[in-house]
């Protein structure tokens, strides 16, 4: 039997199929990634296009209003953009930035968490009494402050081709101290076992023992907290475009373009806000509830045996 | 009639798409007064069968089958309130880690007074005399001070020696103890075991004793049961089960203690292991592992039976030769 | 004892826990798992060590096997000292020296298959192998050991207890080690299974030549698989002899006490010795022997001077009442 029919007949997929909410946030996440990927294909148009951009365009509404157009499924924005091609392209932004970001912490987190727990001593005190410092900090106050820094320092060209690399870095920076935690506390847990023992017993470098016996017991809560930070880093970048220190207005994300409809709200364009305000929402409440889910399904299981 | 009457009793546990049935119609009895020993491996549902009794068994598992005749009524059927008149109170319950009864954040004496006022209208000086009353007992030194302590604060033995003055505060009529000298030292063991047996002798409570220790078994009670797999495969007088087991499954256990083997010979073993609940053996369930095994074997589950007192499921148990306990090495 | 030579020797090893409260941790109390302990293994032995829990058995077996230093004291191997190696001058021992564990659902990796835990002492030991003799030696130890060799790709949580067990004394033999440190190897098992899983490894003695150092707490199983036996008590050995002798005839009485407790299937009711007094905890040692406030004939003396292990008949005894036979 392969290893994917194993799977598909798992208690793992047959406690998820019982669940409503985890299946439908799946699907959710799924289509919205997937369409995010492949945006070049379903876009309309090319948002980044000039060319194919006309200004007369401008705020036209979602179709199945009065003022709406053929044209444009979800109406335009004020620089005559069609919107359902700006959010994709815009989530494709927002989710890159958040799977690289979560993608750096993960890779400071866990070799800084593995390290701490199993070295322990001096090791340790320094880089958790390091954490707690950056912990005491808030993660937007560091990034709004760095990132104006750089935007200052480079003008706003130069930044604005090097957004996507700052956003990644400055998130990914400043959120490594969860998961070095959250990896401490299980290589603690786990380098009292007594297979732990086995391995040095059989002369085996400390080196090897963390990567090949103690990191992958600690997988399963690397796992959940990774599908949460996703939804935070995502979050992040939204609140700093938002601000207007994140991605530039002619490469939106998707909190550059709730910021850039924010000012026409009242002059009744809201859809230029709301539309992909409400993609965020659902994107981020998928993404942690599914956290939620996997949280609940290999937590149990992972103190049990 | 016997104080408790256990009929046909059935669990199961639905688990994922399965369910998985953790006892098979298992009978037994207790009189006031007696001592019955459930041997058994893990797994074998000797646990199961005792906590049943109390209708503790943790969801989702649940009684499916039978009743539980206690002075009459059938405690199946009672609802939670009725259920808690009974447990703790008539019945109750030891368990091999005394921290499962003590709560950590008080002290020995007011667990025991809220305990004793719980089941009883009772002054708390009056609570307090009898607590002390049963710490002494249970041979505690200075009962008083010990009120005034914490669980954290006792040996393992001693919080074992208070969990069991507990279970004695009520004057229940049955103790039930899940292995309650297992997590102990041999020597604190010894002691623990004598002090339940001269307990239940003096009081005349009867004691149901669940161990996978066939010689505490044959010290402290009178009846022993034999369960594998599920089932009871062995029921009767201890002496007569431990000197001359007529299941296979007894004999094998028996003869693989070290002590009943020559010193540095290979000892007796039974080959393979207990099979898990979702896949357990057609016919008789100890068929795989069983030296007389047969084609017989393999169709019908052999019932408990036999003309005397010590019943045995096996349909070959007039074929099995007995062995007498006192020589060594058969 | 004819014809025998020391494999391990253990002198004067003394371990103390906690202590060290460095910058930024808190200091801990001191702990003594062991005081001065002095024993050696010959060649060939089913060396068994006994004692009840918190007596420092098991730290005894982790120290001889270099998963902690000795605080003080030397551990000799073979005529050499190895108690102060470094990790590289270590590995010819480590595949002399093979340790297996109480607990078999903790001590094999749940996320490793069997052949990849079985694979792993080769693959450190012994580079030069090539992928089919790796393959033969893991059938073969296998075997050996009573498993089907077919389970090399499942994972440990398809297999019961005894079986897991089975699979942990399989990667000790993995090295074809002369020495064995067994630490409450049966305990966490099943009665039936516990029976199976001793057969093995007398079975390997046999095959293999081995030396075993096997920590246990029960002393049936010492009397039908020991060769030599120390019990211990508090961190400190306090009879020392073959294990014949102290069956039939016990001098210490802590082990008076132990052998007494041990539950018989043929005893009518309970009989055991009584010892006085609470157990004590290896954070506050008692002065003198450390058995005195339990001793049933402990006097003056013993709670003044601490015993020292001496010759006494066919055994060694660290008691004064031995020593000037007031028992």
């Amino acid at each position: 039997m392969s290893a994917f029919t194993t799977f598909f007949q798992s208690d793992f997929v047959f406690r998820f199929k019982r669940d409503k909410v985890a299946v439908i946030s799946l699907i959710v996440v799924v289509v919205l990634v997937l369409s995010a990927l492949f945006a070049p294909l379903i876009a309309p148009t090319n948002p980044y296009d000039l060319t194919t951009i006309d200004i007369m365009d401008s705020e036209i509404p979602p179709i199945w209003t009065e003022e709406g157009e053929d044209r444009f499924l979800l109406g335009t924005d004020p620089q005559g953009r069609d919107m359902l091609s700006t959010i994709l392209y815009g989530m494709r932004i927002s989710l890159t930035i958040g799977f690289f970001a979560v993608l750096l912490q993960a890779f400071l987190g866990v070799s800084i968490g593995l390290l701490s727990g199993y070295i322990g001593g001096r090791v340790d005190a320094f880089f958790m009494r390091l954490a707690d410092i950056q912990l005491s900090l808030s993660t937007l106050m560091v990034a709004i402050i760095a990132l104006a820094v750089f935007q200052a320092g480079f003008g706003a060209e130069l930044y604005s081709d090097l957004a996507i690399i700052m956003l990644v870095l400055v998130i990914g920076i400043a959120e490594w101290p969860q998961y070095a935690r959250t990896v401490r506390a299980s290589v603690l847990a786990e380098k009292h076992k007594e297979y732990v023992d086995a391995a040095r017993v059989i002369g085996m470098s400390r080196r090897r023992i963390m990567v090949r016996h103690i990191l992958p017991n600690t997988l399963s809560p690397i796992l959940v907290i990774s599908t949460i930070q996703v939804a935070n880093a995502i979050i992040s970048e939204a609140a700093l475009s938002f601000l207007g220190l994140g991605m530039p207005v002619n490469k939106p994300s998707l909190g550059s373009l709730i910021s850039s409809g924010f000012e026409f709200i009242f002059s009744g364009s809201w859809w230029i806000t709301v539309i992909p305000s409400i993609v965020l929402v659902a994107l981020i409440l998928s993404i942690n509830l599914l956290g939620d889910w996997l949280r609940d399904v290999l937590n149990p299981k992972l103190y049990k045996d | 009639m016997a104080l408790l009457e256990v009929k046909g009793l059935e669990v199961e546990f639905p688990l994922g798409r399965k369910t998985l049935q953790a006892l098979h119609g298992v009978d037994f009895s207790l009189d006031r007064g007696e001592r019955l020993g459930i041997v058994g491996e893990s797994g074998a549902g000797k646990s199961v069968a005792a906590f049943s009794i109390l209708n503790l068994i943790s969801r989702p598992g649940r009684i499916s089958e039978g009743e539980v005749l206690f002075d009459g009524t059938d405690l199946t059927r009672l609802d939670d309130a009725a259920m808690r008149e009974i447990r703790g109170n008539k019945i109750s319950m030891i368990f091999q880690d005394p921290m499962m009864t003590l709560n950590p954040v008080l002290t020995i004496g007011t667990q025991m007074i809220e305990c004793l006022q719980a089941h009883r209208e009772i002054s708390k000086e009056d609570a307090r005399k009898i607590s002390i009353d049963k710490l002494k007992e249970v041979m505690i030194p200075s009962a008083e001070n010990r009120m005034e302590s914490y669980p954290h604060e006792l040996s393992g033995g001693m919080r074992q020696r208070v969990v069991i003055a507990i279970a004695l505060l009520t004057d229940p009529s049955i103790i039930i103890a899940d292995e309650p000298t297992t997590a102990l030292d041999v020597t604190i063991q010894a002691e623990i075991m004598v002090l339940m047996l001269a307990l239940c002798k003096n009081n005349n409570v009867g004691l149901i004793l669940i161990t996978h220790d066939l010689a505490v078994v044959s010290q402290v009670t009178e009846r022993i049961m034999v369960m594998y797999a599920g089932r009871v495969v062995e029921q009767g007088p201890t002496r007569e089960v431990i000197q001359n087991p007529g299941h296979p499954y007894t004999r094998g256990l028996i003869k693989a203690l070290p002590q009943e083997n020559i010193p540095g010979a290979r000892l007796n073993q039974i080959p393979g292991s207990m099979p898990s609940l979702d896949a357990i053996p057609a016919g008789c369930a100890f068929n795989p592992r069983c030296e007389f095994v047969d084609l017989e074997c393999h169709n019908a589950i052999p019932p408990l039976c036999g003309e005397g007192e010590q019943k045995i499921a096996c349909i070959h148990r007039d074929r099995i030769p007995r062995f007498n306990l006192s020589e060594k090495g058969i | 004892m004819t014809g025998t030579f020391p494999l391990v020797d253990i002198k004067n090893v003394e371990k103390r826990f906690g202590g060290s409260g460095g910058f930024l941790s808190t200091r801990q109390p001191i702990v003594s798992a062991l005081n001065n302990v002095t024993l050696s293994v010959q060649k060939g032995n089913a060396f068994c060590l006994v004692g009840e829990s918190g007596c420092g058995k098991s730290t005894l077996a982790r120290t001889v096997m270099g998963l902690h230093p000795p605080s003080r004291g030397e551990i000799h191997y073979d005529g050499k000292r190895i108690d102060d190696l470094s990790q590289r001058d270590r590995q010819v021992y480590t595949r002399k020296m093979q340790m297996i564990f109480q607990n078999p659902y903790a001590s094999l990796n749940p996320r490793m298959t069997v052949r990849q835990t079985l694979e792993e002492p080769l693959k450190i030991h012994r580079p030069g192998m090539s992928k089919l003799e790796v393959r033969d030696k893991v059938e073969e130890v296998m075997r050996s050991v009573g498993n089907d060799p077919a389970w090399g790709d499942r994972y440990p949580h398809e297999f019961s207890g005894g079986q897991r067990q089975r699979i942990s004394i399989a990667r000790a033999l993995m090295l074809d080690p002369e020495f064995i440190v067994a630490d409450e190897p049966i305990s966490a098992l099943d009665v039936s299974i516990q029976a199976q899983v001793l057969n093995v490894m007398m079975d390997a003695q046999e095959d293999r030549d081995l030396t075993y150092l096997f920590i246990t707490h029960d002393l049936s199983v010492v009397e039908h698989f020991g060769s030599h036996v120390a019990v211990m008590y508090l961190g400190t050995v306090c009879e020392l002899s073959e294990t014949k002798s102290l069956f039939a005839a016990p001098r210490h009485p802590y082990t008076r006490a132990l052998l007494s407790a041990i539950p018989k299937m043929d005893a009518k009711g309970v009989d055991h010795l009584k010892m006085t007094g609470e157990v004590p905890t290896a954070m506050d040692l008692p002065t003198g022997c450390v058995f005195h406030p339990r001793c049933p004939v402990a006097r003056e003396r013993c709670k003044r001077e601490v015993p020292e292990l001496k010759e006494n008949g066919d055994t060694k005894t660290a008691c004064f009442a031995v020593e000037e036979a007031w028992i």
